[in-house]
């Protein structure tokens, strides 16, 4: 397959990343050749050209894109890493906005001094997702930054998708009764994460959800075209995607404490933490706003999906002038469920 | 999840709300403080004020660590900060409160100074053990729950001679503010008190028997669990429908009349009374702060960096002192969700989870503003 002649193999078990990886010669050519082409294998891809050119799928209604850069601390976690995370991440985004992703795109910002055999575990798991995906990464870019000046190694991803024609998912089309749902239980991602940082010494055998879920939300409008509103509750949890809603949508969201599944390990860490399972980051999971009258049927498809097991409907949209998001405590009590303020747990995708 | 769930129960929630309801005067109002702010974190969180009859009025009291900080502290802390080579260490809250200038511990990290947030004092040792050519202060704030923690490092700093660390004591004490607010406070009708939950953990039930019996006014410590919090209103009007002025324990499960002994003596050898300090809101209380001991000068931060005791005046817009006594409620500043919101708070009320115009900004404002509260005594 190659070109090109190179004189040593790369030593992927001992070696590191050095400036020259990022130099735009020889020593970057063979290791975009022996790691990322290699693992990512696509056609696409191996034209090795700056850019990828494809044709669209016929029948396209509208196209998707969306890019998000990964920073998360630790690199490997329970349940995932950068890695998978930076292809997950990425194809939410692009399913949240009704799309079927197509392809991926790739930026690598690496610190000198890295591990070349961490950055392929990285590059191995980007490339399983990828694959478990269906969507091929079809280019990239690698960049390498003087030790000190960057932390491992951050990723960027874009990805491209398209939405079916009538297809049509934005944060302010939710009208009061509309019905809210979560597709299952809050903060298993965050809670992963600080559980591995050294500080806190917290043993839990909770691991990440990191998941792709766009074959969720695939069933999700097939089964449901009047879908209103579709988000994934990353940094910010729950809270903040349903202040997004009711801002954009100019009303008020009513949510029941009872009916939002948070899984007993999250709880007790949360407790420990001083932290609100509704705060927390999750990386596969989702919540729907649609008409009243879908909700026992959508509800009903997202648990026969593997994704959606758990899947509930957690509250429904109210008109408020305020757009205040509410719930009703288990306690019996109402309470506000606010902007998160400042920030809860930094780097945590 | 096991020994919570049991204390965030709904239905034996609204079965203490009914007995509540039952026993309440009708005729009378019952204004009682939550000394603690993880009582008023709690109540709002739970959504407390939604179960409780119209007669019972809950009062913020000003037993939140931060919220209490006066500026001048905090100005001292920016300025310990900005020391070529200095690390300082707090917890989280801490670093947003507002000093004077629009400047605030973060805003100083921001600008370049060293200033890291520690989960525990433990923490803040380690650091000094690993850069041991860089000075490192712990920045000490909290009621006695979290001074037998920093008595406890002080003590490894000395055993480990460690030459680089030293601790800026801001620790007060519960009782004396609890007294000043009695004191001081003649326009506010209190009718009782729930007492602080962890606060008794340490020093025990005992200290608020000479308050009780001096202000006649009773005392429930409580846990910080939301069913914890309406026994202890229960048991409140309880005793005030009999004209009782006694100290209750509801906490039983981890309050003792003596506390824990242990880190009682652990602070004794390491602190002491201060003759006076200045409270946010409160202004200069007697015997309220605890110093280093001299015994461990070396490890005090005011001594070492020969650290002045300044007084700076509140921001002009800003109520906190007269929330912090109970005399108004969040939404009767001015300031409240305009000017001072927690993205931006012009005082401490707004900056901790356990402030109350922060509880109250975050949980409650879909509530219309509380009524101004009652000028007459009616104890």
């Amino acid at each position: 397959m190659s070109r090109r002649e190179f004189t040593q193999a790369i030593d992927f078990r001992h070696g590191r990343v050095d400036m020259t990886h990022g130099g735009g010669g020889r020593a970057m050519a063979h290791l975009i050749e022996a790691l990322f082409v290699k693992h990512f294998d696509n056609a696409l891809l191996r034209e090795q050209n700056d850019g990828a050119a494809f044709a669209l799928p016929p029948g396209t209604g509208r196209m998707v894109m969306a890019t998000d850069s990964h920073v998360v601390s630790p690199l490997f976690f329970p349940g995932g890493d950068i890695g998978c995370l930076s292809v997950h991440g990425t194809v939410n985004d692009v399913a949240m906005a009704g799309g079927q992703p197509l392809y991926l795109a790739a930026a690598f910002i690496i610190e000198e001094g890295f591990p070349l055999a961490d950055l392929e575990r990285i590059v191995v798991s980007m490339a399983r997702a990828a694959r478990e995906a269906g969507v091929p990464i079809v280019t990239g870019d690698t960049k390498v930054v003087e030790q000190g000046k960057g932390d491992g190694v951050f990723i960027t991803t874009t990805g491209i998708g398209v939405a079916a024609p009538g297809i049509e998912l934005s944060g302010d089309r939710a009208r009061p009764g509309d019905a809210i749902l979560l597709s299952g239980s809050l903060g298993d991602h965050g809670v992963a994460i600080m559980s591995a940082r050294e500080n806190l010494a917290l043993d839990s055998d909770l691991v990440s959800d990191t998941a792709a879920l766009h074959r969720l939300t695939a069933a999700m409008l097939e089964c449901a075209p009047g879908l209103r509103c579709l988000r994934d509750p990353t940094r910010g949890g729950l809270a903040s995607v349903l202040n997004e809603f009711a801002d954009q949508s100019e009303c008020g969201m009513h949510l029941r404490e009872e009916a939002i599944p948070v899984k007993p390990q999250v709880a007790a860490a949360c407790e420990i933490l001083g932290l609100d399972p509704l705060y927390v980051a999750n990386e596969g999971k989702l919540v729907a706003i649609c008409p009243p009258e879908d909700a026992e049927r959508l509800l009903a498809c997202m648990r026969a999906h593997p994704q959606g097991r758990d899947a509930a409907i957690i509250g429904e949209v109210t008109a408020d002038p305020n757009h205040f998001v509410q719930m009703s405590t288990r306690f019996g009590g109402v309470r506000m469920v606010d902007w998160l303020t400042g920030e809860q747990l930094p780097r945590i995708c | 999840m096991k020994y919570i769930d049991e204390f965030r129960d709904g239905d034996l929630a609204r079965g203490l709300a009914a007995t509540i309801a039952r026993e309440v005067d009708p005729a009378r109002r019952y204004r009682l403080m939550e000394f603690c702010g993880g009582h008023t974190h709690a109540i709002s969180r739970y959504g407390l004020n939604d179960l409780l009859p119209a007669a019972i009025e809950l009062i913020h009291g000003p037993g939140c660590p931060v919220c209490v900080l006066p500026i001048g502290r905090i100005d001292s802390a920016i300025e310990l900060a900005n020391r070529p080579g200095l690390i300082l260490c707090s917890y989280g809250d801490t670093l947003r409160v507002p000093a004077s200038g629009r400047l605030s511990l973060i805003k100083a990290r921001a600008q370049g100074a060293d200033v890291r947030m520690v989960y525990s004092c433990a923490e803040a040792l380690t650091i000094a053990q690993q850069e041991p050519e860089r000075e490192v202060v712990f920045f000490a704030i909290g009621f006695e729950t979290t001074t037998p923690p920093t008595a406890v490092v002080i003590k490894q700093a000395a055993a480990l001679g460690l030459k680089n660390f030293s601790v800026f004591s801001n620790h007060v004490l519960t009782p004396a503010a609890m007294a000043h607010i009695m004191e001081s406070a003649a326009s506010v009708s209190l009718d009782g008190f729930i007492g602080p939950a962890h606060v008794s953990t340490i020093i025990g039930s005992r200290p608020y028997e000479a308050f009780a019996e001096r202000y006649r006014r009773p005392v429930v410590i409580a846990g910080f669990e939301p069913l914890d919090v309406m026994q202890s209103i229960l048991l409140l009007v309880r005793q005030i429908n009999r004209g009782q002025a006694r100290v209750e324990n509801e906490f039983t499960r981890a309050v003792t009349p003596d506390g824990n002994v242990k880190a009682q003596a652990c602070v004794d050898e390491v602190f002491e009374l201060r003759d006076r300090f200045a409270w946010r809101g409160l202004g200069e209380v007697a015997h309220s702060a605890l110093a280093i001991r001299d015994a461990y000068a070396a490890y005090d931060a005011e001594r070492r960096f020969d650290i002045p005791m300044r007084v700076v005046a509140d921001a002009r817009a800003c109520e906190c002192g007269a929330i912090l006594r109970g005399e108004k409620h969040p939404a009767q500043c001015k300031a409240f969700g305009t000017g001072c919101t927690p993205e931006h708070p012009i005082g401490a009320c707004m900056v901790s989870s356990e402030g109350a115009c922060a509880a109250h900004y975050t949980y409650g404002r879909f509530r219309q503003p509380a009524a101004a509260p009652a000028t007459e005594s009616k104890s």
